[in-house]
């Protein structure tokens, strides 16, 4: 029995063994080979209409399920295509591995057709990526590929073949040992001195906040991160890519920081006195002016990424490594405490927020989009997969539906790239397919991409989606509204009636212009075997508080004004 | 936390591949680090290149630096031998304005300074010298007056002294001596290269 394979066939032999079972593609002249080589392996391809959306699919596959995405693309035009998807999973540490075809190893450099200088143009958005033009060198560089993407601190890897390394044959020696890279060193682990700093500070706190971001899911610590929370009595702010790392019904879990976190959360940080910034990297949209940040607090941070400490919060003491593990070595030095007069003092920052709560407002005809996304999470019970896209339904949905598990709610965090949910969403319901599945997307963002509902028909893929629809680009028309002189320009936006639209995919659509027609619409779309489209035609300048706005102090923010006024501006206009 | 800039070398291992330089390279630009020098070549291990890059940054920054280079797959190892006791050298060649009354004159500042003369032409010489920067600078400043017709200068690289590996804990480290005038034990004590 002959070991000896195309490079093609390589490519999926090597997939498979690697667990592989779902990849995102379209095909083209320097990827063929491989796509000819695919029929023979069990591999599941969905073929999407955009490489974005591959990219996407693969990105929303890994963030489901924690294994790596794949999605695969030819050259020139096919691999470029990914760049967004790559830079969104670069930017939120999510471990997925873009194949892509090159043009013959000969041809390279001559300006071919379809050539692009892949590596070159992915370089700085890629954690690494391979040139592979001889075929004995593919099967050990996906295998080291998988293994640099998922290791460490996450992210995307490309590999790009040449379509003869594809062609050529060669005898498949499958090394499955651990990858040996000389200069990759993933499992970093602090000094035992470093902890007790790190113990002692914490031991002597009166008002401390754990920070949980990304990494406490990444490294799957949540269970640890709550047993320190609860026996310190420690609360707890998660950032946006932190929700669902920390059960939002928790109570010492206080929610969303940063540029539109609640507001006592905002006043929690700045009045602190210790911050513990689990898996999360100070980005400016959760810490305002630096120069004004928490300058009571000492500051904890414990990374995998040694290159996020002091880049934009000078810390106290840095801790390198895996959280889970760091939290293994540090947790005994760790004593208990109850903080009740800090936990009261945050009960009390609180305060006005009930009269503030949107939740709160009588149905005056109006449609907010708090109200649905609010129903949605009250329908499902909390136990979706929500995917959203950027801007103000993004902001919403981290308001107002509440998870409480891990990986149940993904977002494009640090790109923030429109047009991420609908393909994210597909590669999340691929991951899981027993999970009910929502999109959360603006009228913006989602036609981005809506083109992968056709993707969706052809796989026969159940999800419902959500568009919050109010005519503007949202978010930058709240920007306008608040730093431009609402001089709404490029914002007012036109879209096509998406019920009918998504009708012509052949899937289902509705359209809802009242809060009463809320709660059925959704109830429909549940138990409907078909993808639904739900057009929400919601209040078209309703905004999102609280704002820091750019460059403030983190506790300035500008509030939702009290109720009674938002009815009569509403009904003003 | 206006710390002070100054030039930090570090010397980096990577993998001899193919676009390692090009990485390396683009890391600088993209965190918009700025490179006084970069030079790289072979190592005393067949498959790994060694740099030597200076940059002006202050500590902070040079601590990122490091880590951010620790993030590329196909870097080995780095160390910023600033602070450690260290052999910095530059190699330059000086192509100098002659005449027959300057020859002399000019050829004489080379011993002085020991350098070499490596090409002579009626109308001009080529002058080879090897030492730190100050040590070229203070060169070039007395060539200036002839007329310099072309300069090429390798950039630094850099050593540890002894027989110390190149790993150098902070605790080691030498506060705020700047190695490169510390370095002359090489040079004729009489002679003042400072510019």
């Amino acid at each position: 029995m002959s070991n000896v394979r195309t490079g093609a066939q390589i490519i999926w032999e090597t997939l498979v063994r690697e667990g592989v079972k779902t990849v995102f593609g379209y095909p083209g002249g320097a990827i063929l080979p491989a796509y000819d080589a695919m029929l023979d392996y069990p591999v599941r391809h969905v073929l999407v209409r955009h490489e974005q959306g591959a990219t996407h699919m693969a990105d929303g596959y890994a963030r489901a399920s924690g294994e790596i995405g794949v999605a695969v693309a030819t050259s020139g035009p096919g691999a470029t295509n990914m760049v967004t998807g790559i830079a969104t999973a670069m930017l939120d540490s999510s471990p997925i591995l873009c194949i892509t075809g090159q043009v013959g190893s000969r041809l390279i450099g001559s300006d071919a057709f379809q050539e692009t200088d892949v590596t070159g143009v992915t370089l700085p958005i890629t954690k690494h990526n391979y040139l592979v033009s001889n075929v004995d060198e593919i099967a050990s560089t996906i295998h080291e590929a998988i293994y640099v993407a998922c290791s460490g601190r996450p992210g995307p890897v490309l590999v790009d073949i040449t379509k003869d390394a594809q062609q050529a044959s060669t005898e498949l020696e499958w090394d499955s040992s651990d990858v040996k890279l000389p200069g990759y060193a993933p499992d970093l682990r602090a000094s035992q001195a470093e902890y007790q700093r790190a113990a002692d500070l914490i031991n002597r706190a009166k008002r401390p906040v754990i920070f949980a971001g990304h990494g406490v899911m990444l490294s799957g610590a949540m269970r640890q991160v709550l047993d320190l929370a609860e026996r310190a009595n420690i609360p707890i702010a998660m950032t946006l890519l932190g929700i669902g790392g920390v059960p939002a019904e928790h109570p010492l879990n206080m929610g969303m920081m940063g540029m539109h976190g609640e507001a006592w959360v905002n006043e929690a940080i700045q009045e602190a006195d210790l911050l513990l910034a689990f898996g999360m990297r100070f980005d400016d949209r959760v810490t305002g002016n630096l120069k004004t940040y928490a300058l009571n607090a000492r500051k904890i941070h414990v990374d995998i990424d040694p290159a996020e400490f002091n880049k934009n919060v000078k810390v106290d003491v840095a801790l390198a490594g895996d959280l889970s593990m760091v939290l293994a070595d540090l947790s005994p030095f760790v004593e208990s405490g109850d903080r009740a007069a800090w936990l009261n003092t945050i009960n009390d920052m609180k305060g006005d927020v009930a009269v503030r709560d949107i939740q709160n407002l009588p149905d005056n005809g109006h449609l907010y989009a708090a109200h649905v996304i609010h129903d949605i999470w009250r329908m499902t019970n909390g136990k979706a997969i929500v995917v959203t896209d950027v801007g103000q339904h993004q902001m919403w949905e981290a308001q107002y539906y509440r998870h409480n598990e891990p990986r149940t709610l993904i977002t494009s965090g640090g790109l923030g790239t429109m047009g991420f949910a609908l393909p994210a969403a597909i590669g999340a319901k691929l991951a899981n397919p027993d999970a009910e599945v929502w999109v959360v997307a603006g009228d913006g963002g989602f036609q981005m991409t809506m083109a992968e509902l056709a993707t969706i028909a052809q796989e026969n893929i159940k999800i419902n989606i959500a568009v919050i629809n109010n005519g503007y680009l949202g978010m930058v028309r709240q920007w306008q509204e608040f730093f431009y002189e609402r001089r709404y320009a490029a914002t007012p936006l036109l879209s096509p009636d998406f019920a009918k639209l998504a009708e012509c995919f052949g899937l289902s659509g509705a359209t809802i212009n009242t809060r009463v027609e809320v709660e059925p619409a959704i109830n429909k779309a549940r138990s409907d075997e078909r993808t639904v489209v739900m057009d929400f035609h919601v209040e078209q300048e309703d905004t999102v508080y609280p704002m820091v706005p750019a460059g403030a102090a983190l506790n300035k923010m500008i509030r939702r004004p009290s109720l009674a006024p938002i009815v009569e501006t509403a009904e003003d206009e | 936390m206006t710390s002070k800039r100054k030039r930090h070398t570090f010397v980096v291992y990577v993998e001899d591949k193919p676009g390692v330089l090009n990485r390396v390279a683009s890391l600088f630009r993209r965190r918009a680090f700025n490179i006084d020098s970069l030079t790289v070549g072979h190592s005393e291990t067949t498959s790994e290149s060694r740099m030597t890059i200076v940059v002006e940054s202050d500590v902070g920054d040079a601590r990122r630096i490091e880590a951010n280079l620790y993030k590329l797959v196909n870097v080995v190892r780095v160390h910023d031998i600033t602070h450690a006791p260290s052999i910095f050298r530059e190699l330059a060649m000086v192509k100098v304005t002659t005449t027959i009354e300057t020859r002399t004159q000019i050829m004489q500042l080379v011993d002085v300074f020991r350098a070499r003369v490596v090409d002579v032409a009626p109308d001009s010489l080529v002058i080879e010298t090897t030492g730190t920067e100050e040590k070229i600078e203070g060169l070039l400043e007395v060539l200036q007056p002839y007329g310099i017709l072309e300069l090429v200068r390798t950039g630094r690289v850099g050593m540890l002294r002894g027989k110390q590996g190149i790993a150098v804990e902070p605790s080691d480290r030498v506060e705020d001596e700047d190695p490169a005038l510390d370095d002359t034990d090489t040079e004729d004590p009489n002679v003042s290269y400072s510019v």
